[in-house]
């Protein structure tokens, strides 16, 4: 009978720290699980009693690969909390800043992380000497992308210009033309993406489950909207909780959600599942080729559906600085904020997944209570439950092949295992 | 002669620190001819351990961080603090102001016993540390300055003047004339004034140079209109952990 036993310690390529553990006896799955051993960081606490200006600097330090993600959901939730409506420029560049963080981090992870399995790598490293062009490309289209926030935010990682109410400094529109000539230029790269991923072989596993993602009436959703689900449910963001119901596990730092179903999945496949008919016709072209189209069961594919959405961002980001240039950027001051005791969700669709910040503001400006929900904190348990499926029915392969299978599987998530450890549920205090 | 083994280990953090130094050798490939990296777990499955120069990111914030600490500095001939959270706590520090106890609970509820943690702490605390890249993150030029030092045997070169030397040179508008506020007089230059370029005070990821006036900086704070307790929390963003050891507070 068959005994196998894997004990992944520290799952490399991947964001923070995971341990996969799986044991089979006599051919019968005894124990499978995905330890977060991440330490905990406590980030809710650390904003008690900080002003609502500082939550999106403190916020985006959660992560630095979603950081513009944090920090524009932090600026939602003190906006809608205080009553702020920031104008069309400032939700244009935010939009724009958003396709740069998208193409950013989904480019990271399926290039940089994904691609050395399917080439049987351990790394991008040996691909610079073997597959250079590959590699060239992705340093090309990651450059392009960090420029990008750069020229809205300052820099990438922990954004600077972006506040409450608007910005404090504005890219001028001889560098917006110049973004607009490299992104047009990147099509190109996206093309060659498309094909480079057609070719690869992903692993053939079904699992039906449950996608949770923002939705909009009139476009396809990164920032702001409603939450959609797969299964048919439609929520308010200030309902998130009915949709989240995190619970307390032992083997894991970051908690762990669910909704209809014993799990559910956020992230790239989630939205493209969701919202497939909203997005560019480029993209949706990019689907076909990949063999991606909704609804798709396979959470291997959710790096298929991460080049989907590079495609997106690429032809949404050249018409959003086609509309800021139709429009001239005007040299406007942040929105004025008038400080109330008030309460607030806001919500991004950031790379991985579905984000909401909930935050207490006192009278005074300083936060009384927080409470954040991270995308990959919400797909532990969906991870969970496709390792127990998928482990019976490769039982038969050898123990590194099968190790190999389950680590590629948590690796298709994309988890941010730093960010999920932070952020656990909490009552409001005071 | 054989390359320098290179290794990356990351604590408590966002690994934006890592994530930066992938992006200096985006445009420096060349480092990868000069050096061998033999771990860094957030870009590559391999793990060696054996290495000349361990750069570690994060904050320690659990009793079990220092003994892995201290089992990469016993192999590291060069030990290098990657950023705030290393170089002097950084942003995890400021649940230092709280009872542990409290934080704890706050975020784990009843269950608060199930995952342990302690002050967050520099990685200085419990090792001795050879160097320190600041910054929140850590600024792309000054890891590649700092790097060829150490390539080429020479002692890393870490500014040691206040920001507003570079923030002069950048010919910004100061930000007190705009009726902001800046921590520019008392933290250390070399991240080109990044912060206040983009319009915002400088928030003081580098940490204090050497001989910082804090209480003229406050007494400016206050003649420019703004609360102590803004001033305070401006601070505290990523110097909690120096702040409270200059006001001689135990972190155990």
């Amino acid at each position: 009978m068959t005994n196998v036993s894997v004990n992944v310690h520290h799952l490399t390529r991947v964001e923070g720290h995971g341990n996969i553990i799986v044991d089979v006896r006599n051919g019968e799955l005894k124990e499978c699980r995905l330890e977060i051993v991440e330490s905990p960081r406590f980030f809710e606490a650390m904003l008690l009693g900080k002003p609502y200006q500082q939550a999106s600097h403190i916020t985006s330090r959660i992560c630095g690969i979603c950081a513009v993600g944090h920090a524009t959901t932090s600026l939602r939730t003190s906006e809608r909390a205080l009553g702020v409506e920031p104008s069309q420029q400032t939700v244009l560049l935010r939009k724009l800043n958003f396709f740069g963080e998208i193409i950013d981090s989904h480019v990271l992870h399926t290039y940089m992380l994904v691609a050395p399995d399917f080439f049987g790598v351990g790394s991008v490293i040996p691909l610079a000497k073997t597959h250079t062009d590959v590699v060239l490309r992705a340093l090309r289209i990651k450059k392009l992308s960090g420029d990008l926030c750069a020229m809205i935010g300052g820099r990438h990682t922990h954004p600077i210009a972006l506040c409450v109410g608007g910005f404090t400094h504005l890219p001028n529109e001889s560098e917006l033309r110049a973004m607009r000539k490299r992104l047009v230029d990147a099509r190109r790269d996206m093309d060659e993406t498309v094909a480079l991923f057609k070719t690869l072989d992903w692993p053939q596993f079904e699992r039906e489950t449950e996608y949770v993602s923002l939705t909009k009436s009139d476009e396809y959703a990164f920032i702001d909207g409603q939450i959609k689900t797969s299964d048919g449910f439609l929520y308010d963001l200030d309902a998130y909780r009915q949709v989240t119901n995190e619970k307390i596990v032992p083997h894991s730092t970051a908690k762990h959600a669910s909704h209809n179903r014993e799990s559910y999945m956020v992230g790239a496949l989630a939205r493209v599942n969701n919202n497939f008919d909203q997005l560019h016709p480029q993209a949706k072209d990019a689907a076909a080729q990949l063999g991606l189209e909704p609804i798709c069961y396979n959470s291997f594919l959710n790096s298929a559906a991460q080049i989907v959405e590079m495609v997106h961002s690429v032809e949404e980001s050249i018409r959003t600085i086609d509309e800021l240039l139709a429009r001239g950027i005007k040299p406007e001051e942040p929105v004025e904020v008038e400080v109330k005791e008030c309460t607030g969700v806001g919500s991004c669709d950031v790379p991985r997944g579905i984000l909401f910040h909930d935050y207490e503001i006192g009278d005074d400006g300083l936060i009384t209570g927080a409470n954040c929900v991270i995308p990959t904190g919400q797909n532990y348990a969906n991870m969970e439950a496709d390792m127990r499926a998928l482990v019976p029915q490769i039982l038969d392969r050898p123990e590194p092949e099968i190790t190999l299978m389950m680590e590629m599987l948590i690796r298709a998530y994309d988890p941010c295992i730093s960010c999920s450890t932070h952020f656990l549920e909490v009552e409001f205090v005071g | 002669m054989s390359r320098p083994k290179v290794a990356f280990f990351d604590f408590t953090s966002c690994e934006g620190c890592q994530l930066t130094v992938l992006d200096a050798l985006q445009t420096h490939p060349e480092l990868l001819d000069a050096v061998e990296i033999v771990q860094f777990r957030e870009a590559m499955s391999e793990k060696g351990e054996d290495y000349l120069i361990a750069f570690v990111e994060g904050s320690l914030a659990r009793p079990a961080d220092e003994e892995r600490l201290r089992g990469i500095r016993e192999k590291a001939g060069i030990l290098v603090a990657l950023g705030s959270c290393a170089h002097i706590g950084g942003v995890n520090a400021i649940r230092n102001r709280q009872p542990l106890e409290k934080v704890r609970k706050h975020v784990y509820g009843e269950k608060w016993e199930w995952f342990d943690a302690y002050e967050a702490r520099p990685a200085s605390a419990a090792v001795k540390v050879d160097f320190f890249i600041p910054g929140c993150p850590i600024d792309r030029s000054e890891f590649l300055e700092v790097v060829t030092a150490l390539l080429l045997g020479r002692q890393p070169k870490i500014r040691d003047y206040p920001l507003c030397v570079e923030c002069k040179l950048k010919e910004n508008v100061c930000l007190y004339d705009k009726g902001k506020s800046c921590l520019g007089p008392i933290i250390r230059a070399g991240c080109g004034a990044i912060c206040p370029t983009y319009g915002d005070g400088c928030e003081g990821c580098r940490g204090l140079i050497t001989n910082p006036n804090i209480n003229a900086a406050e007494d400016v704070l206050k003649e420019h209109g703004l609360s102590v307790k803004e001033i305070m929390a401006q601070m505290d963003m990523f110097g909690t952990y120096q702040m409270m050891e200059m006001e001689g507070v135990g972190h155990d």
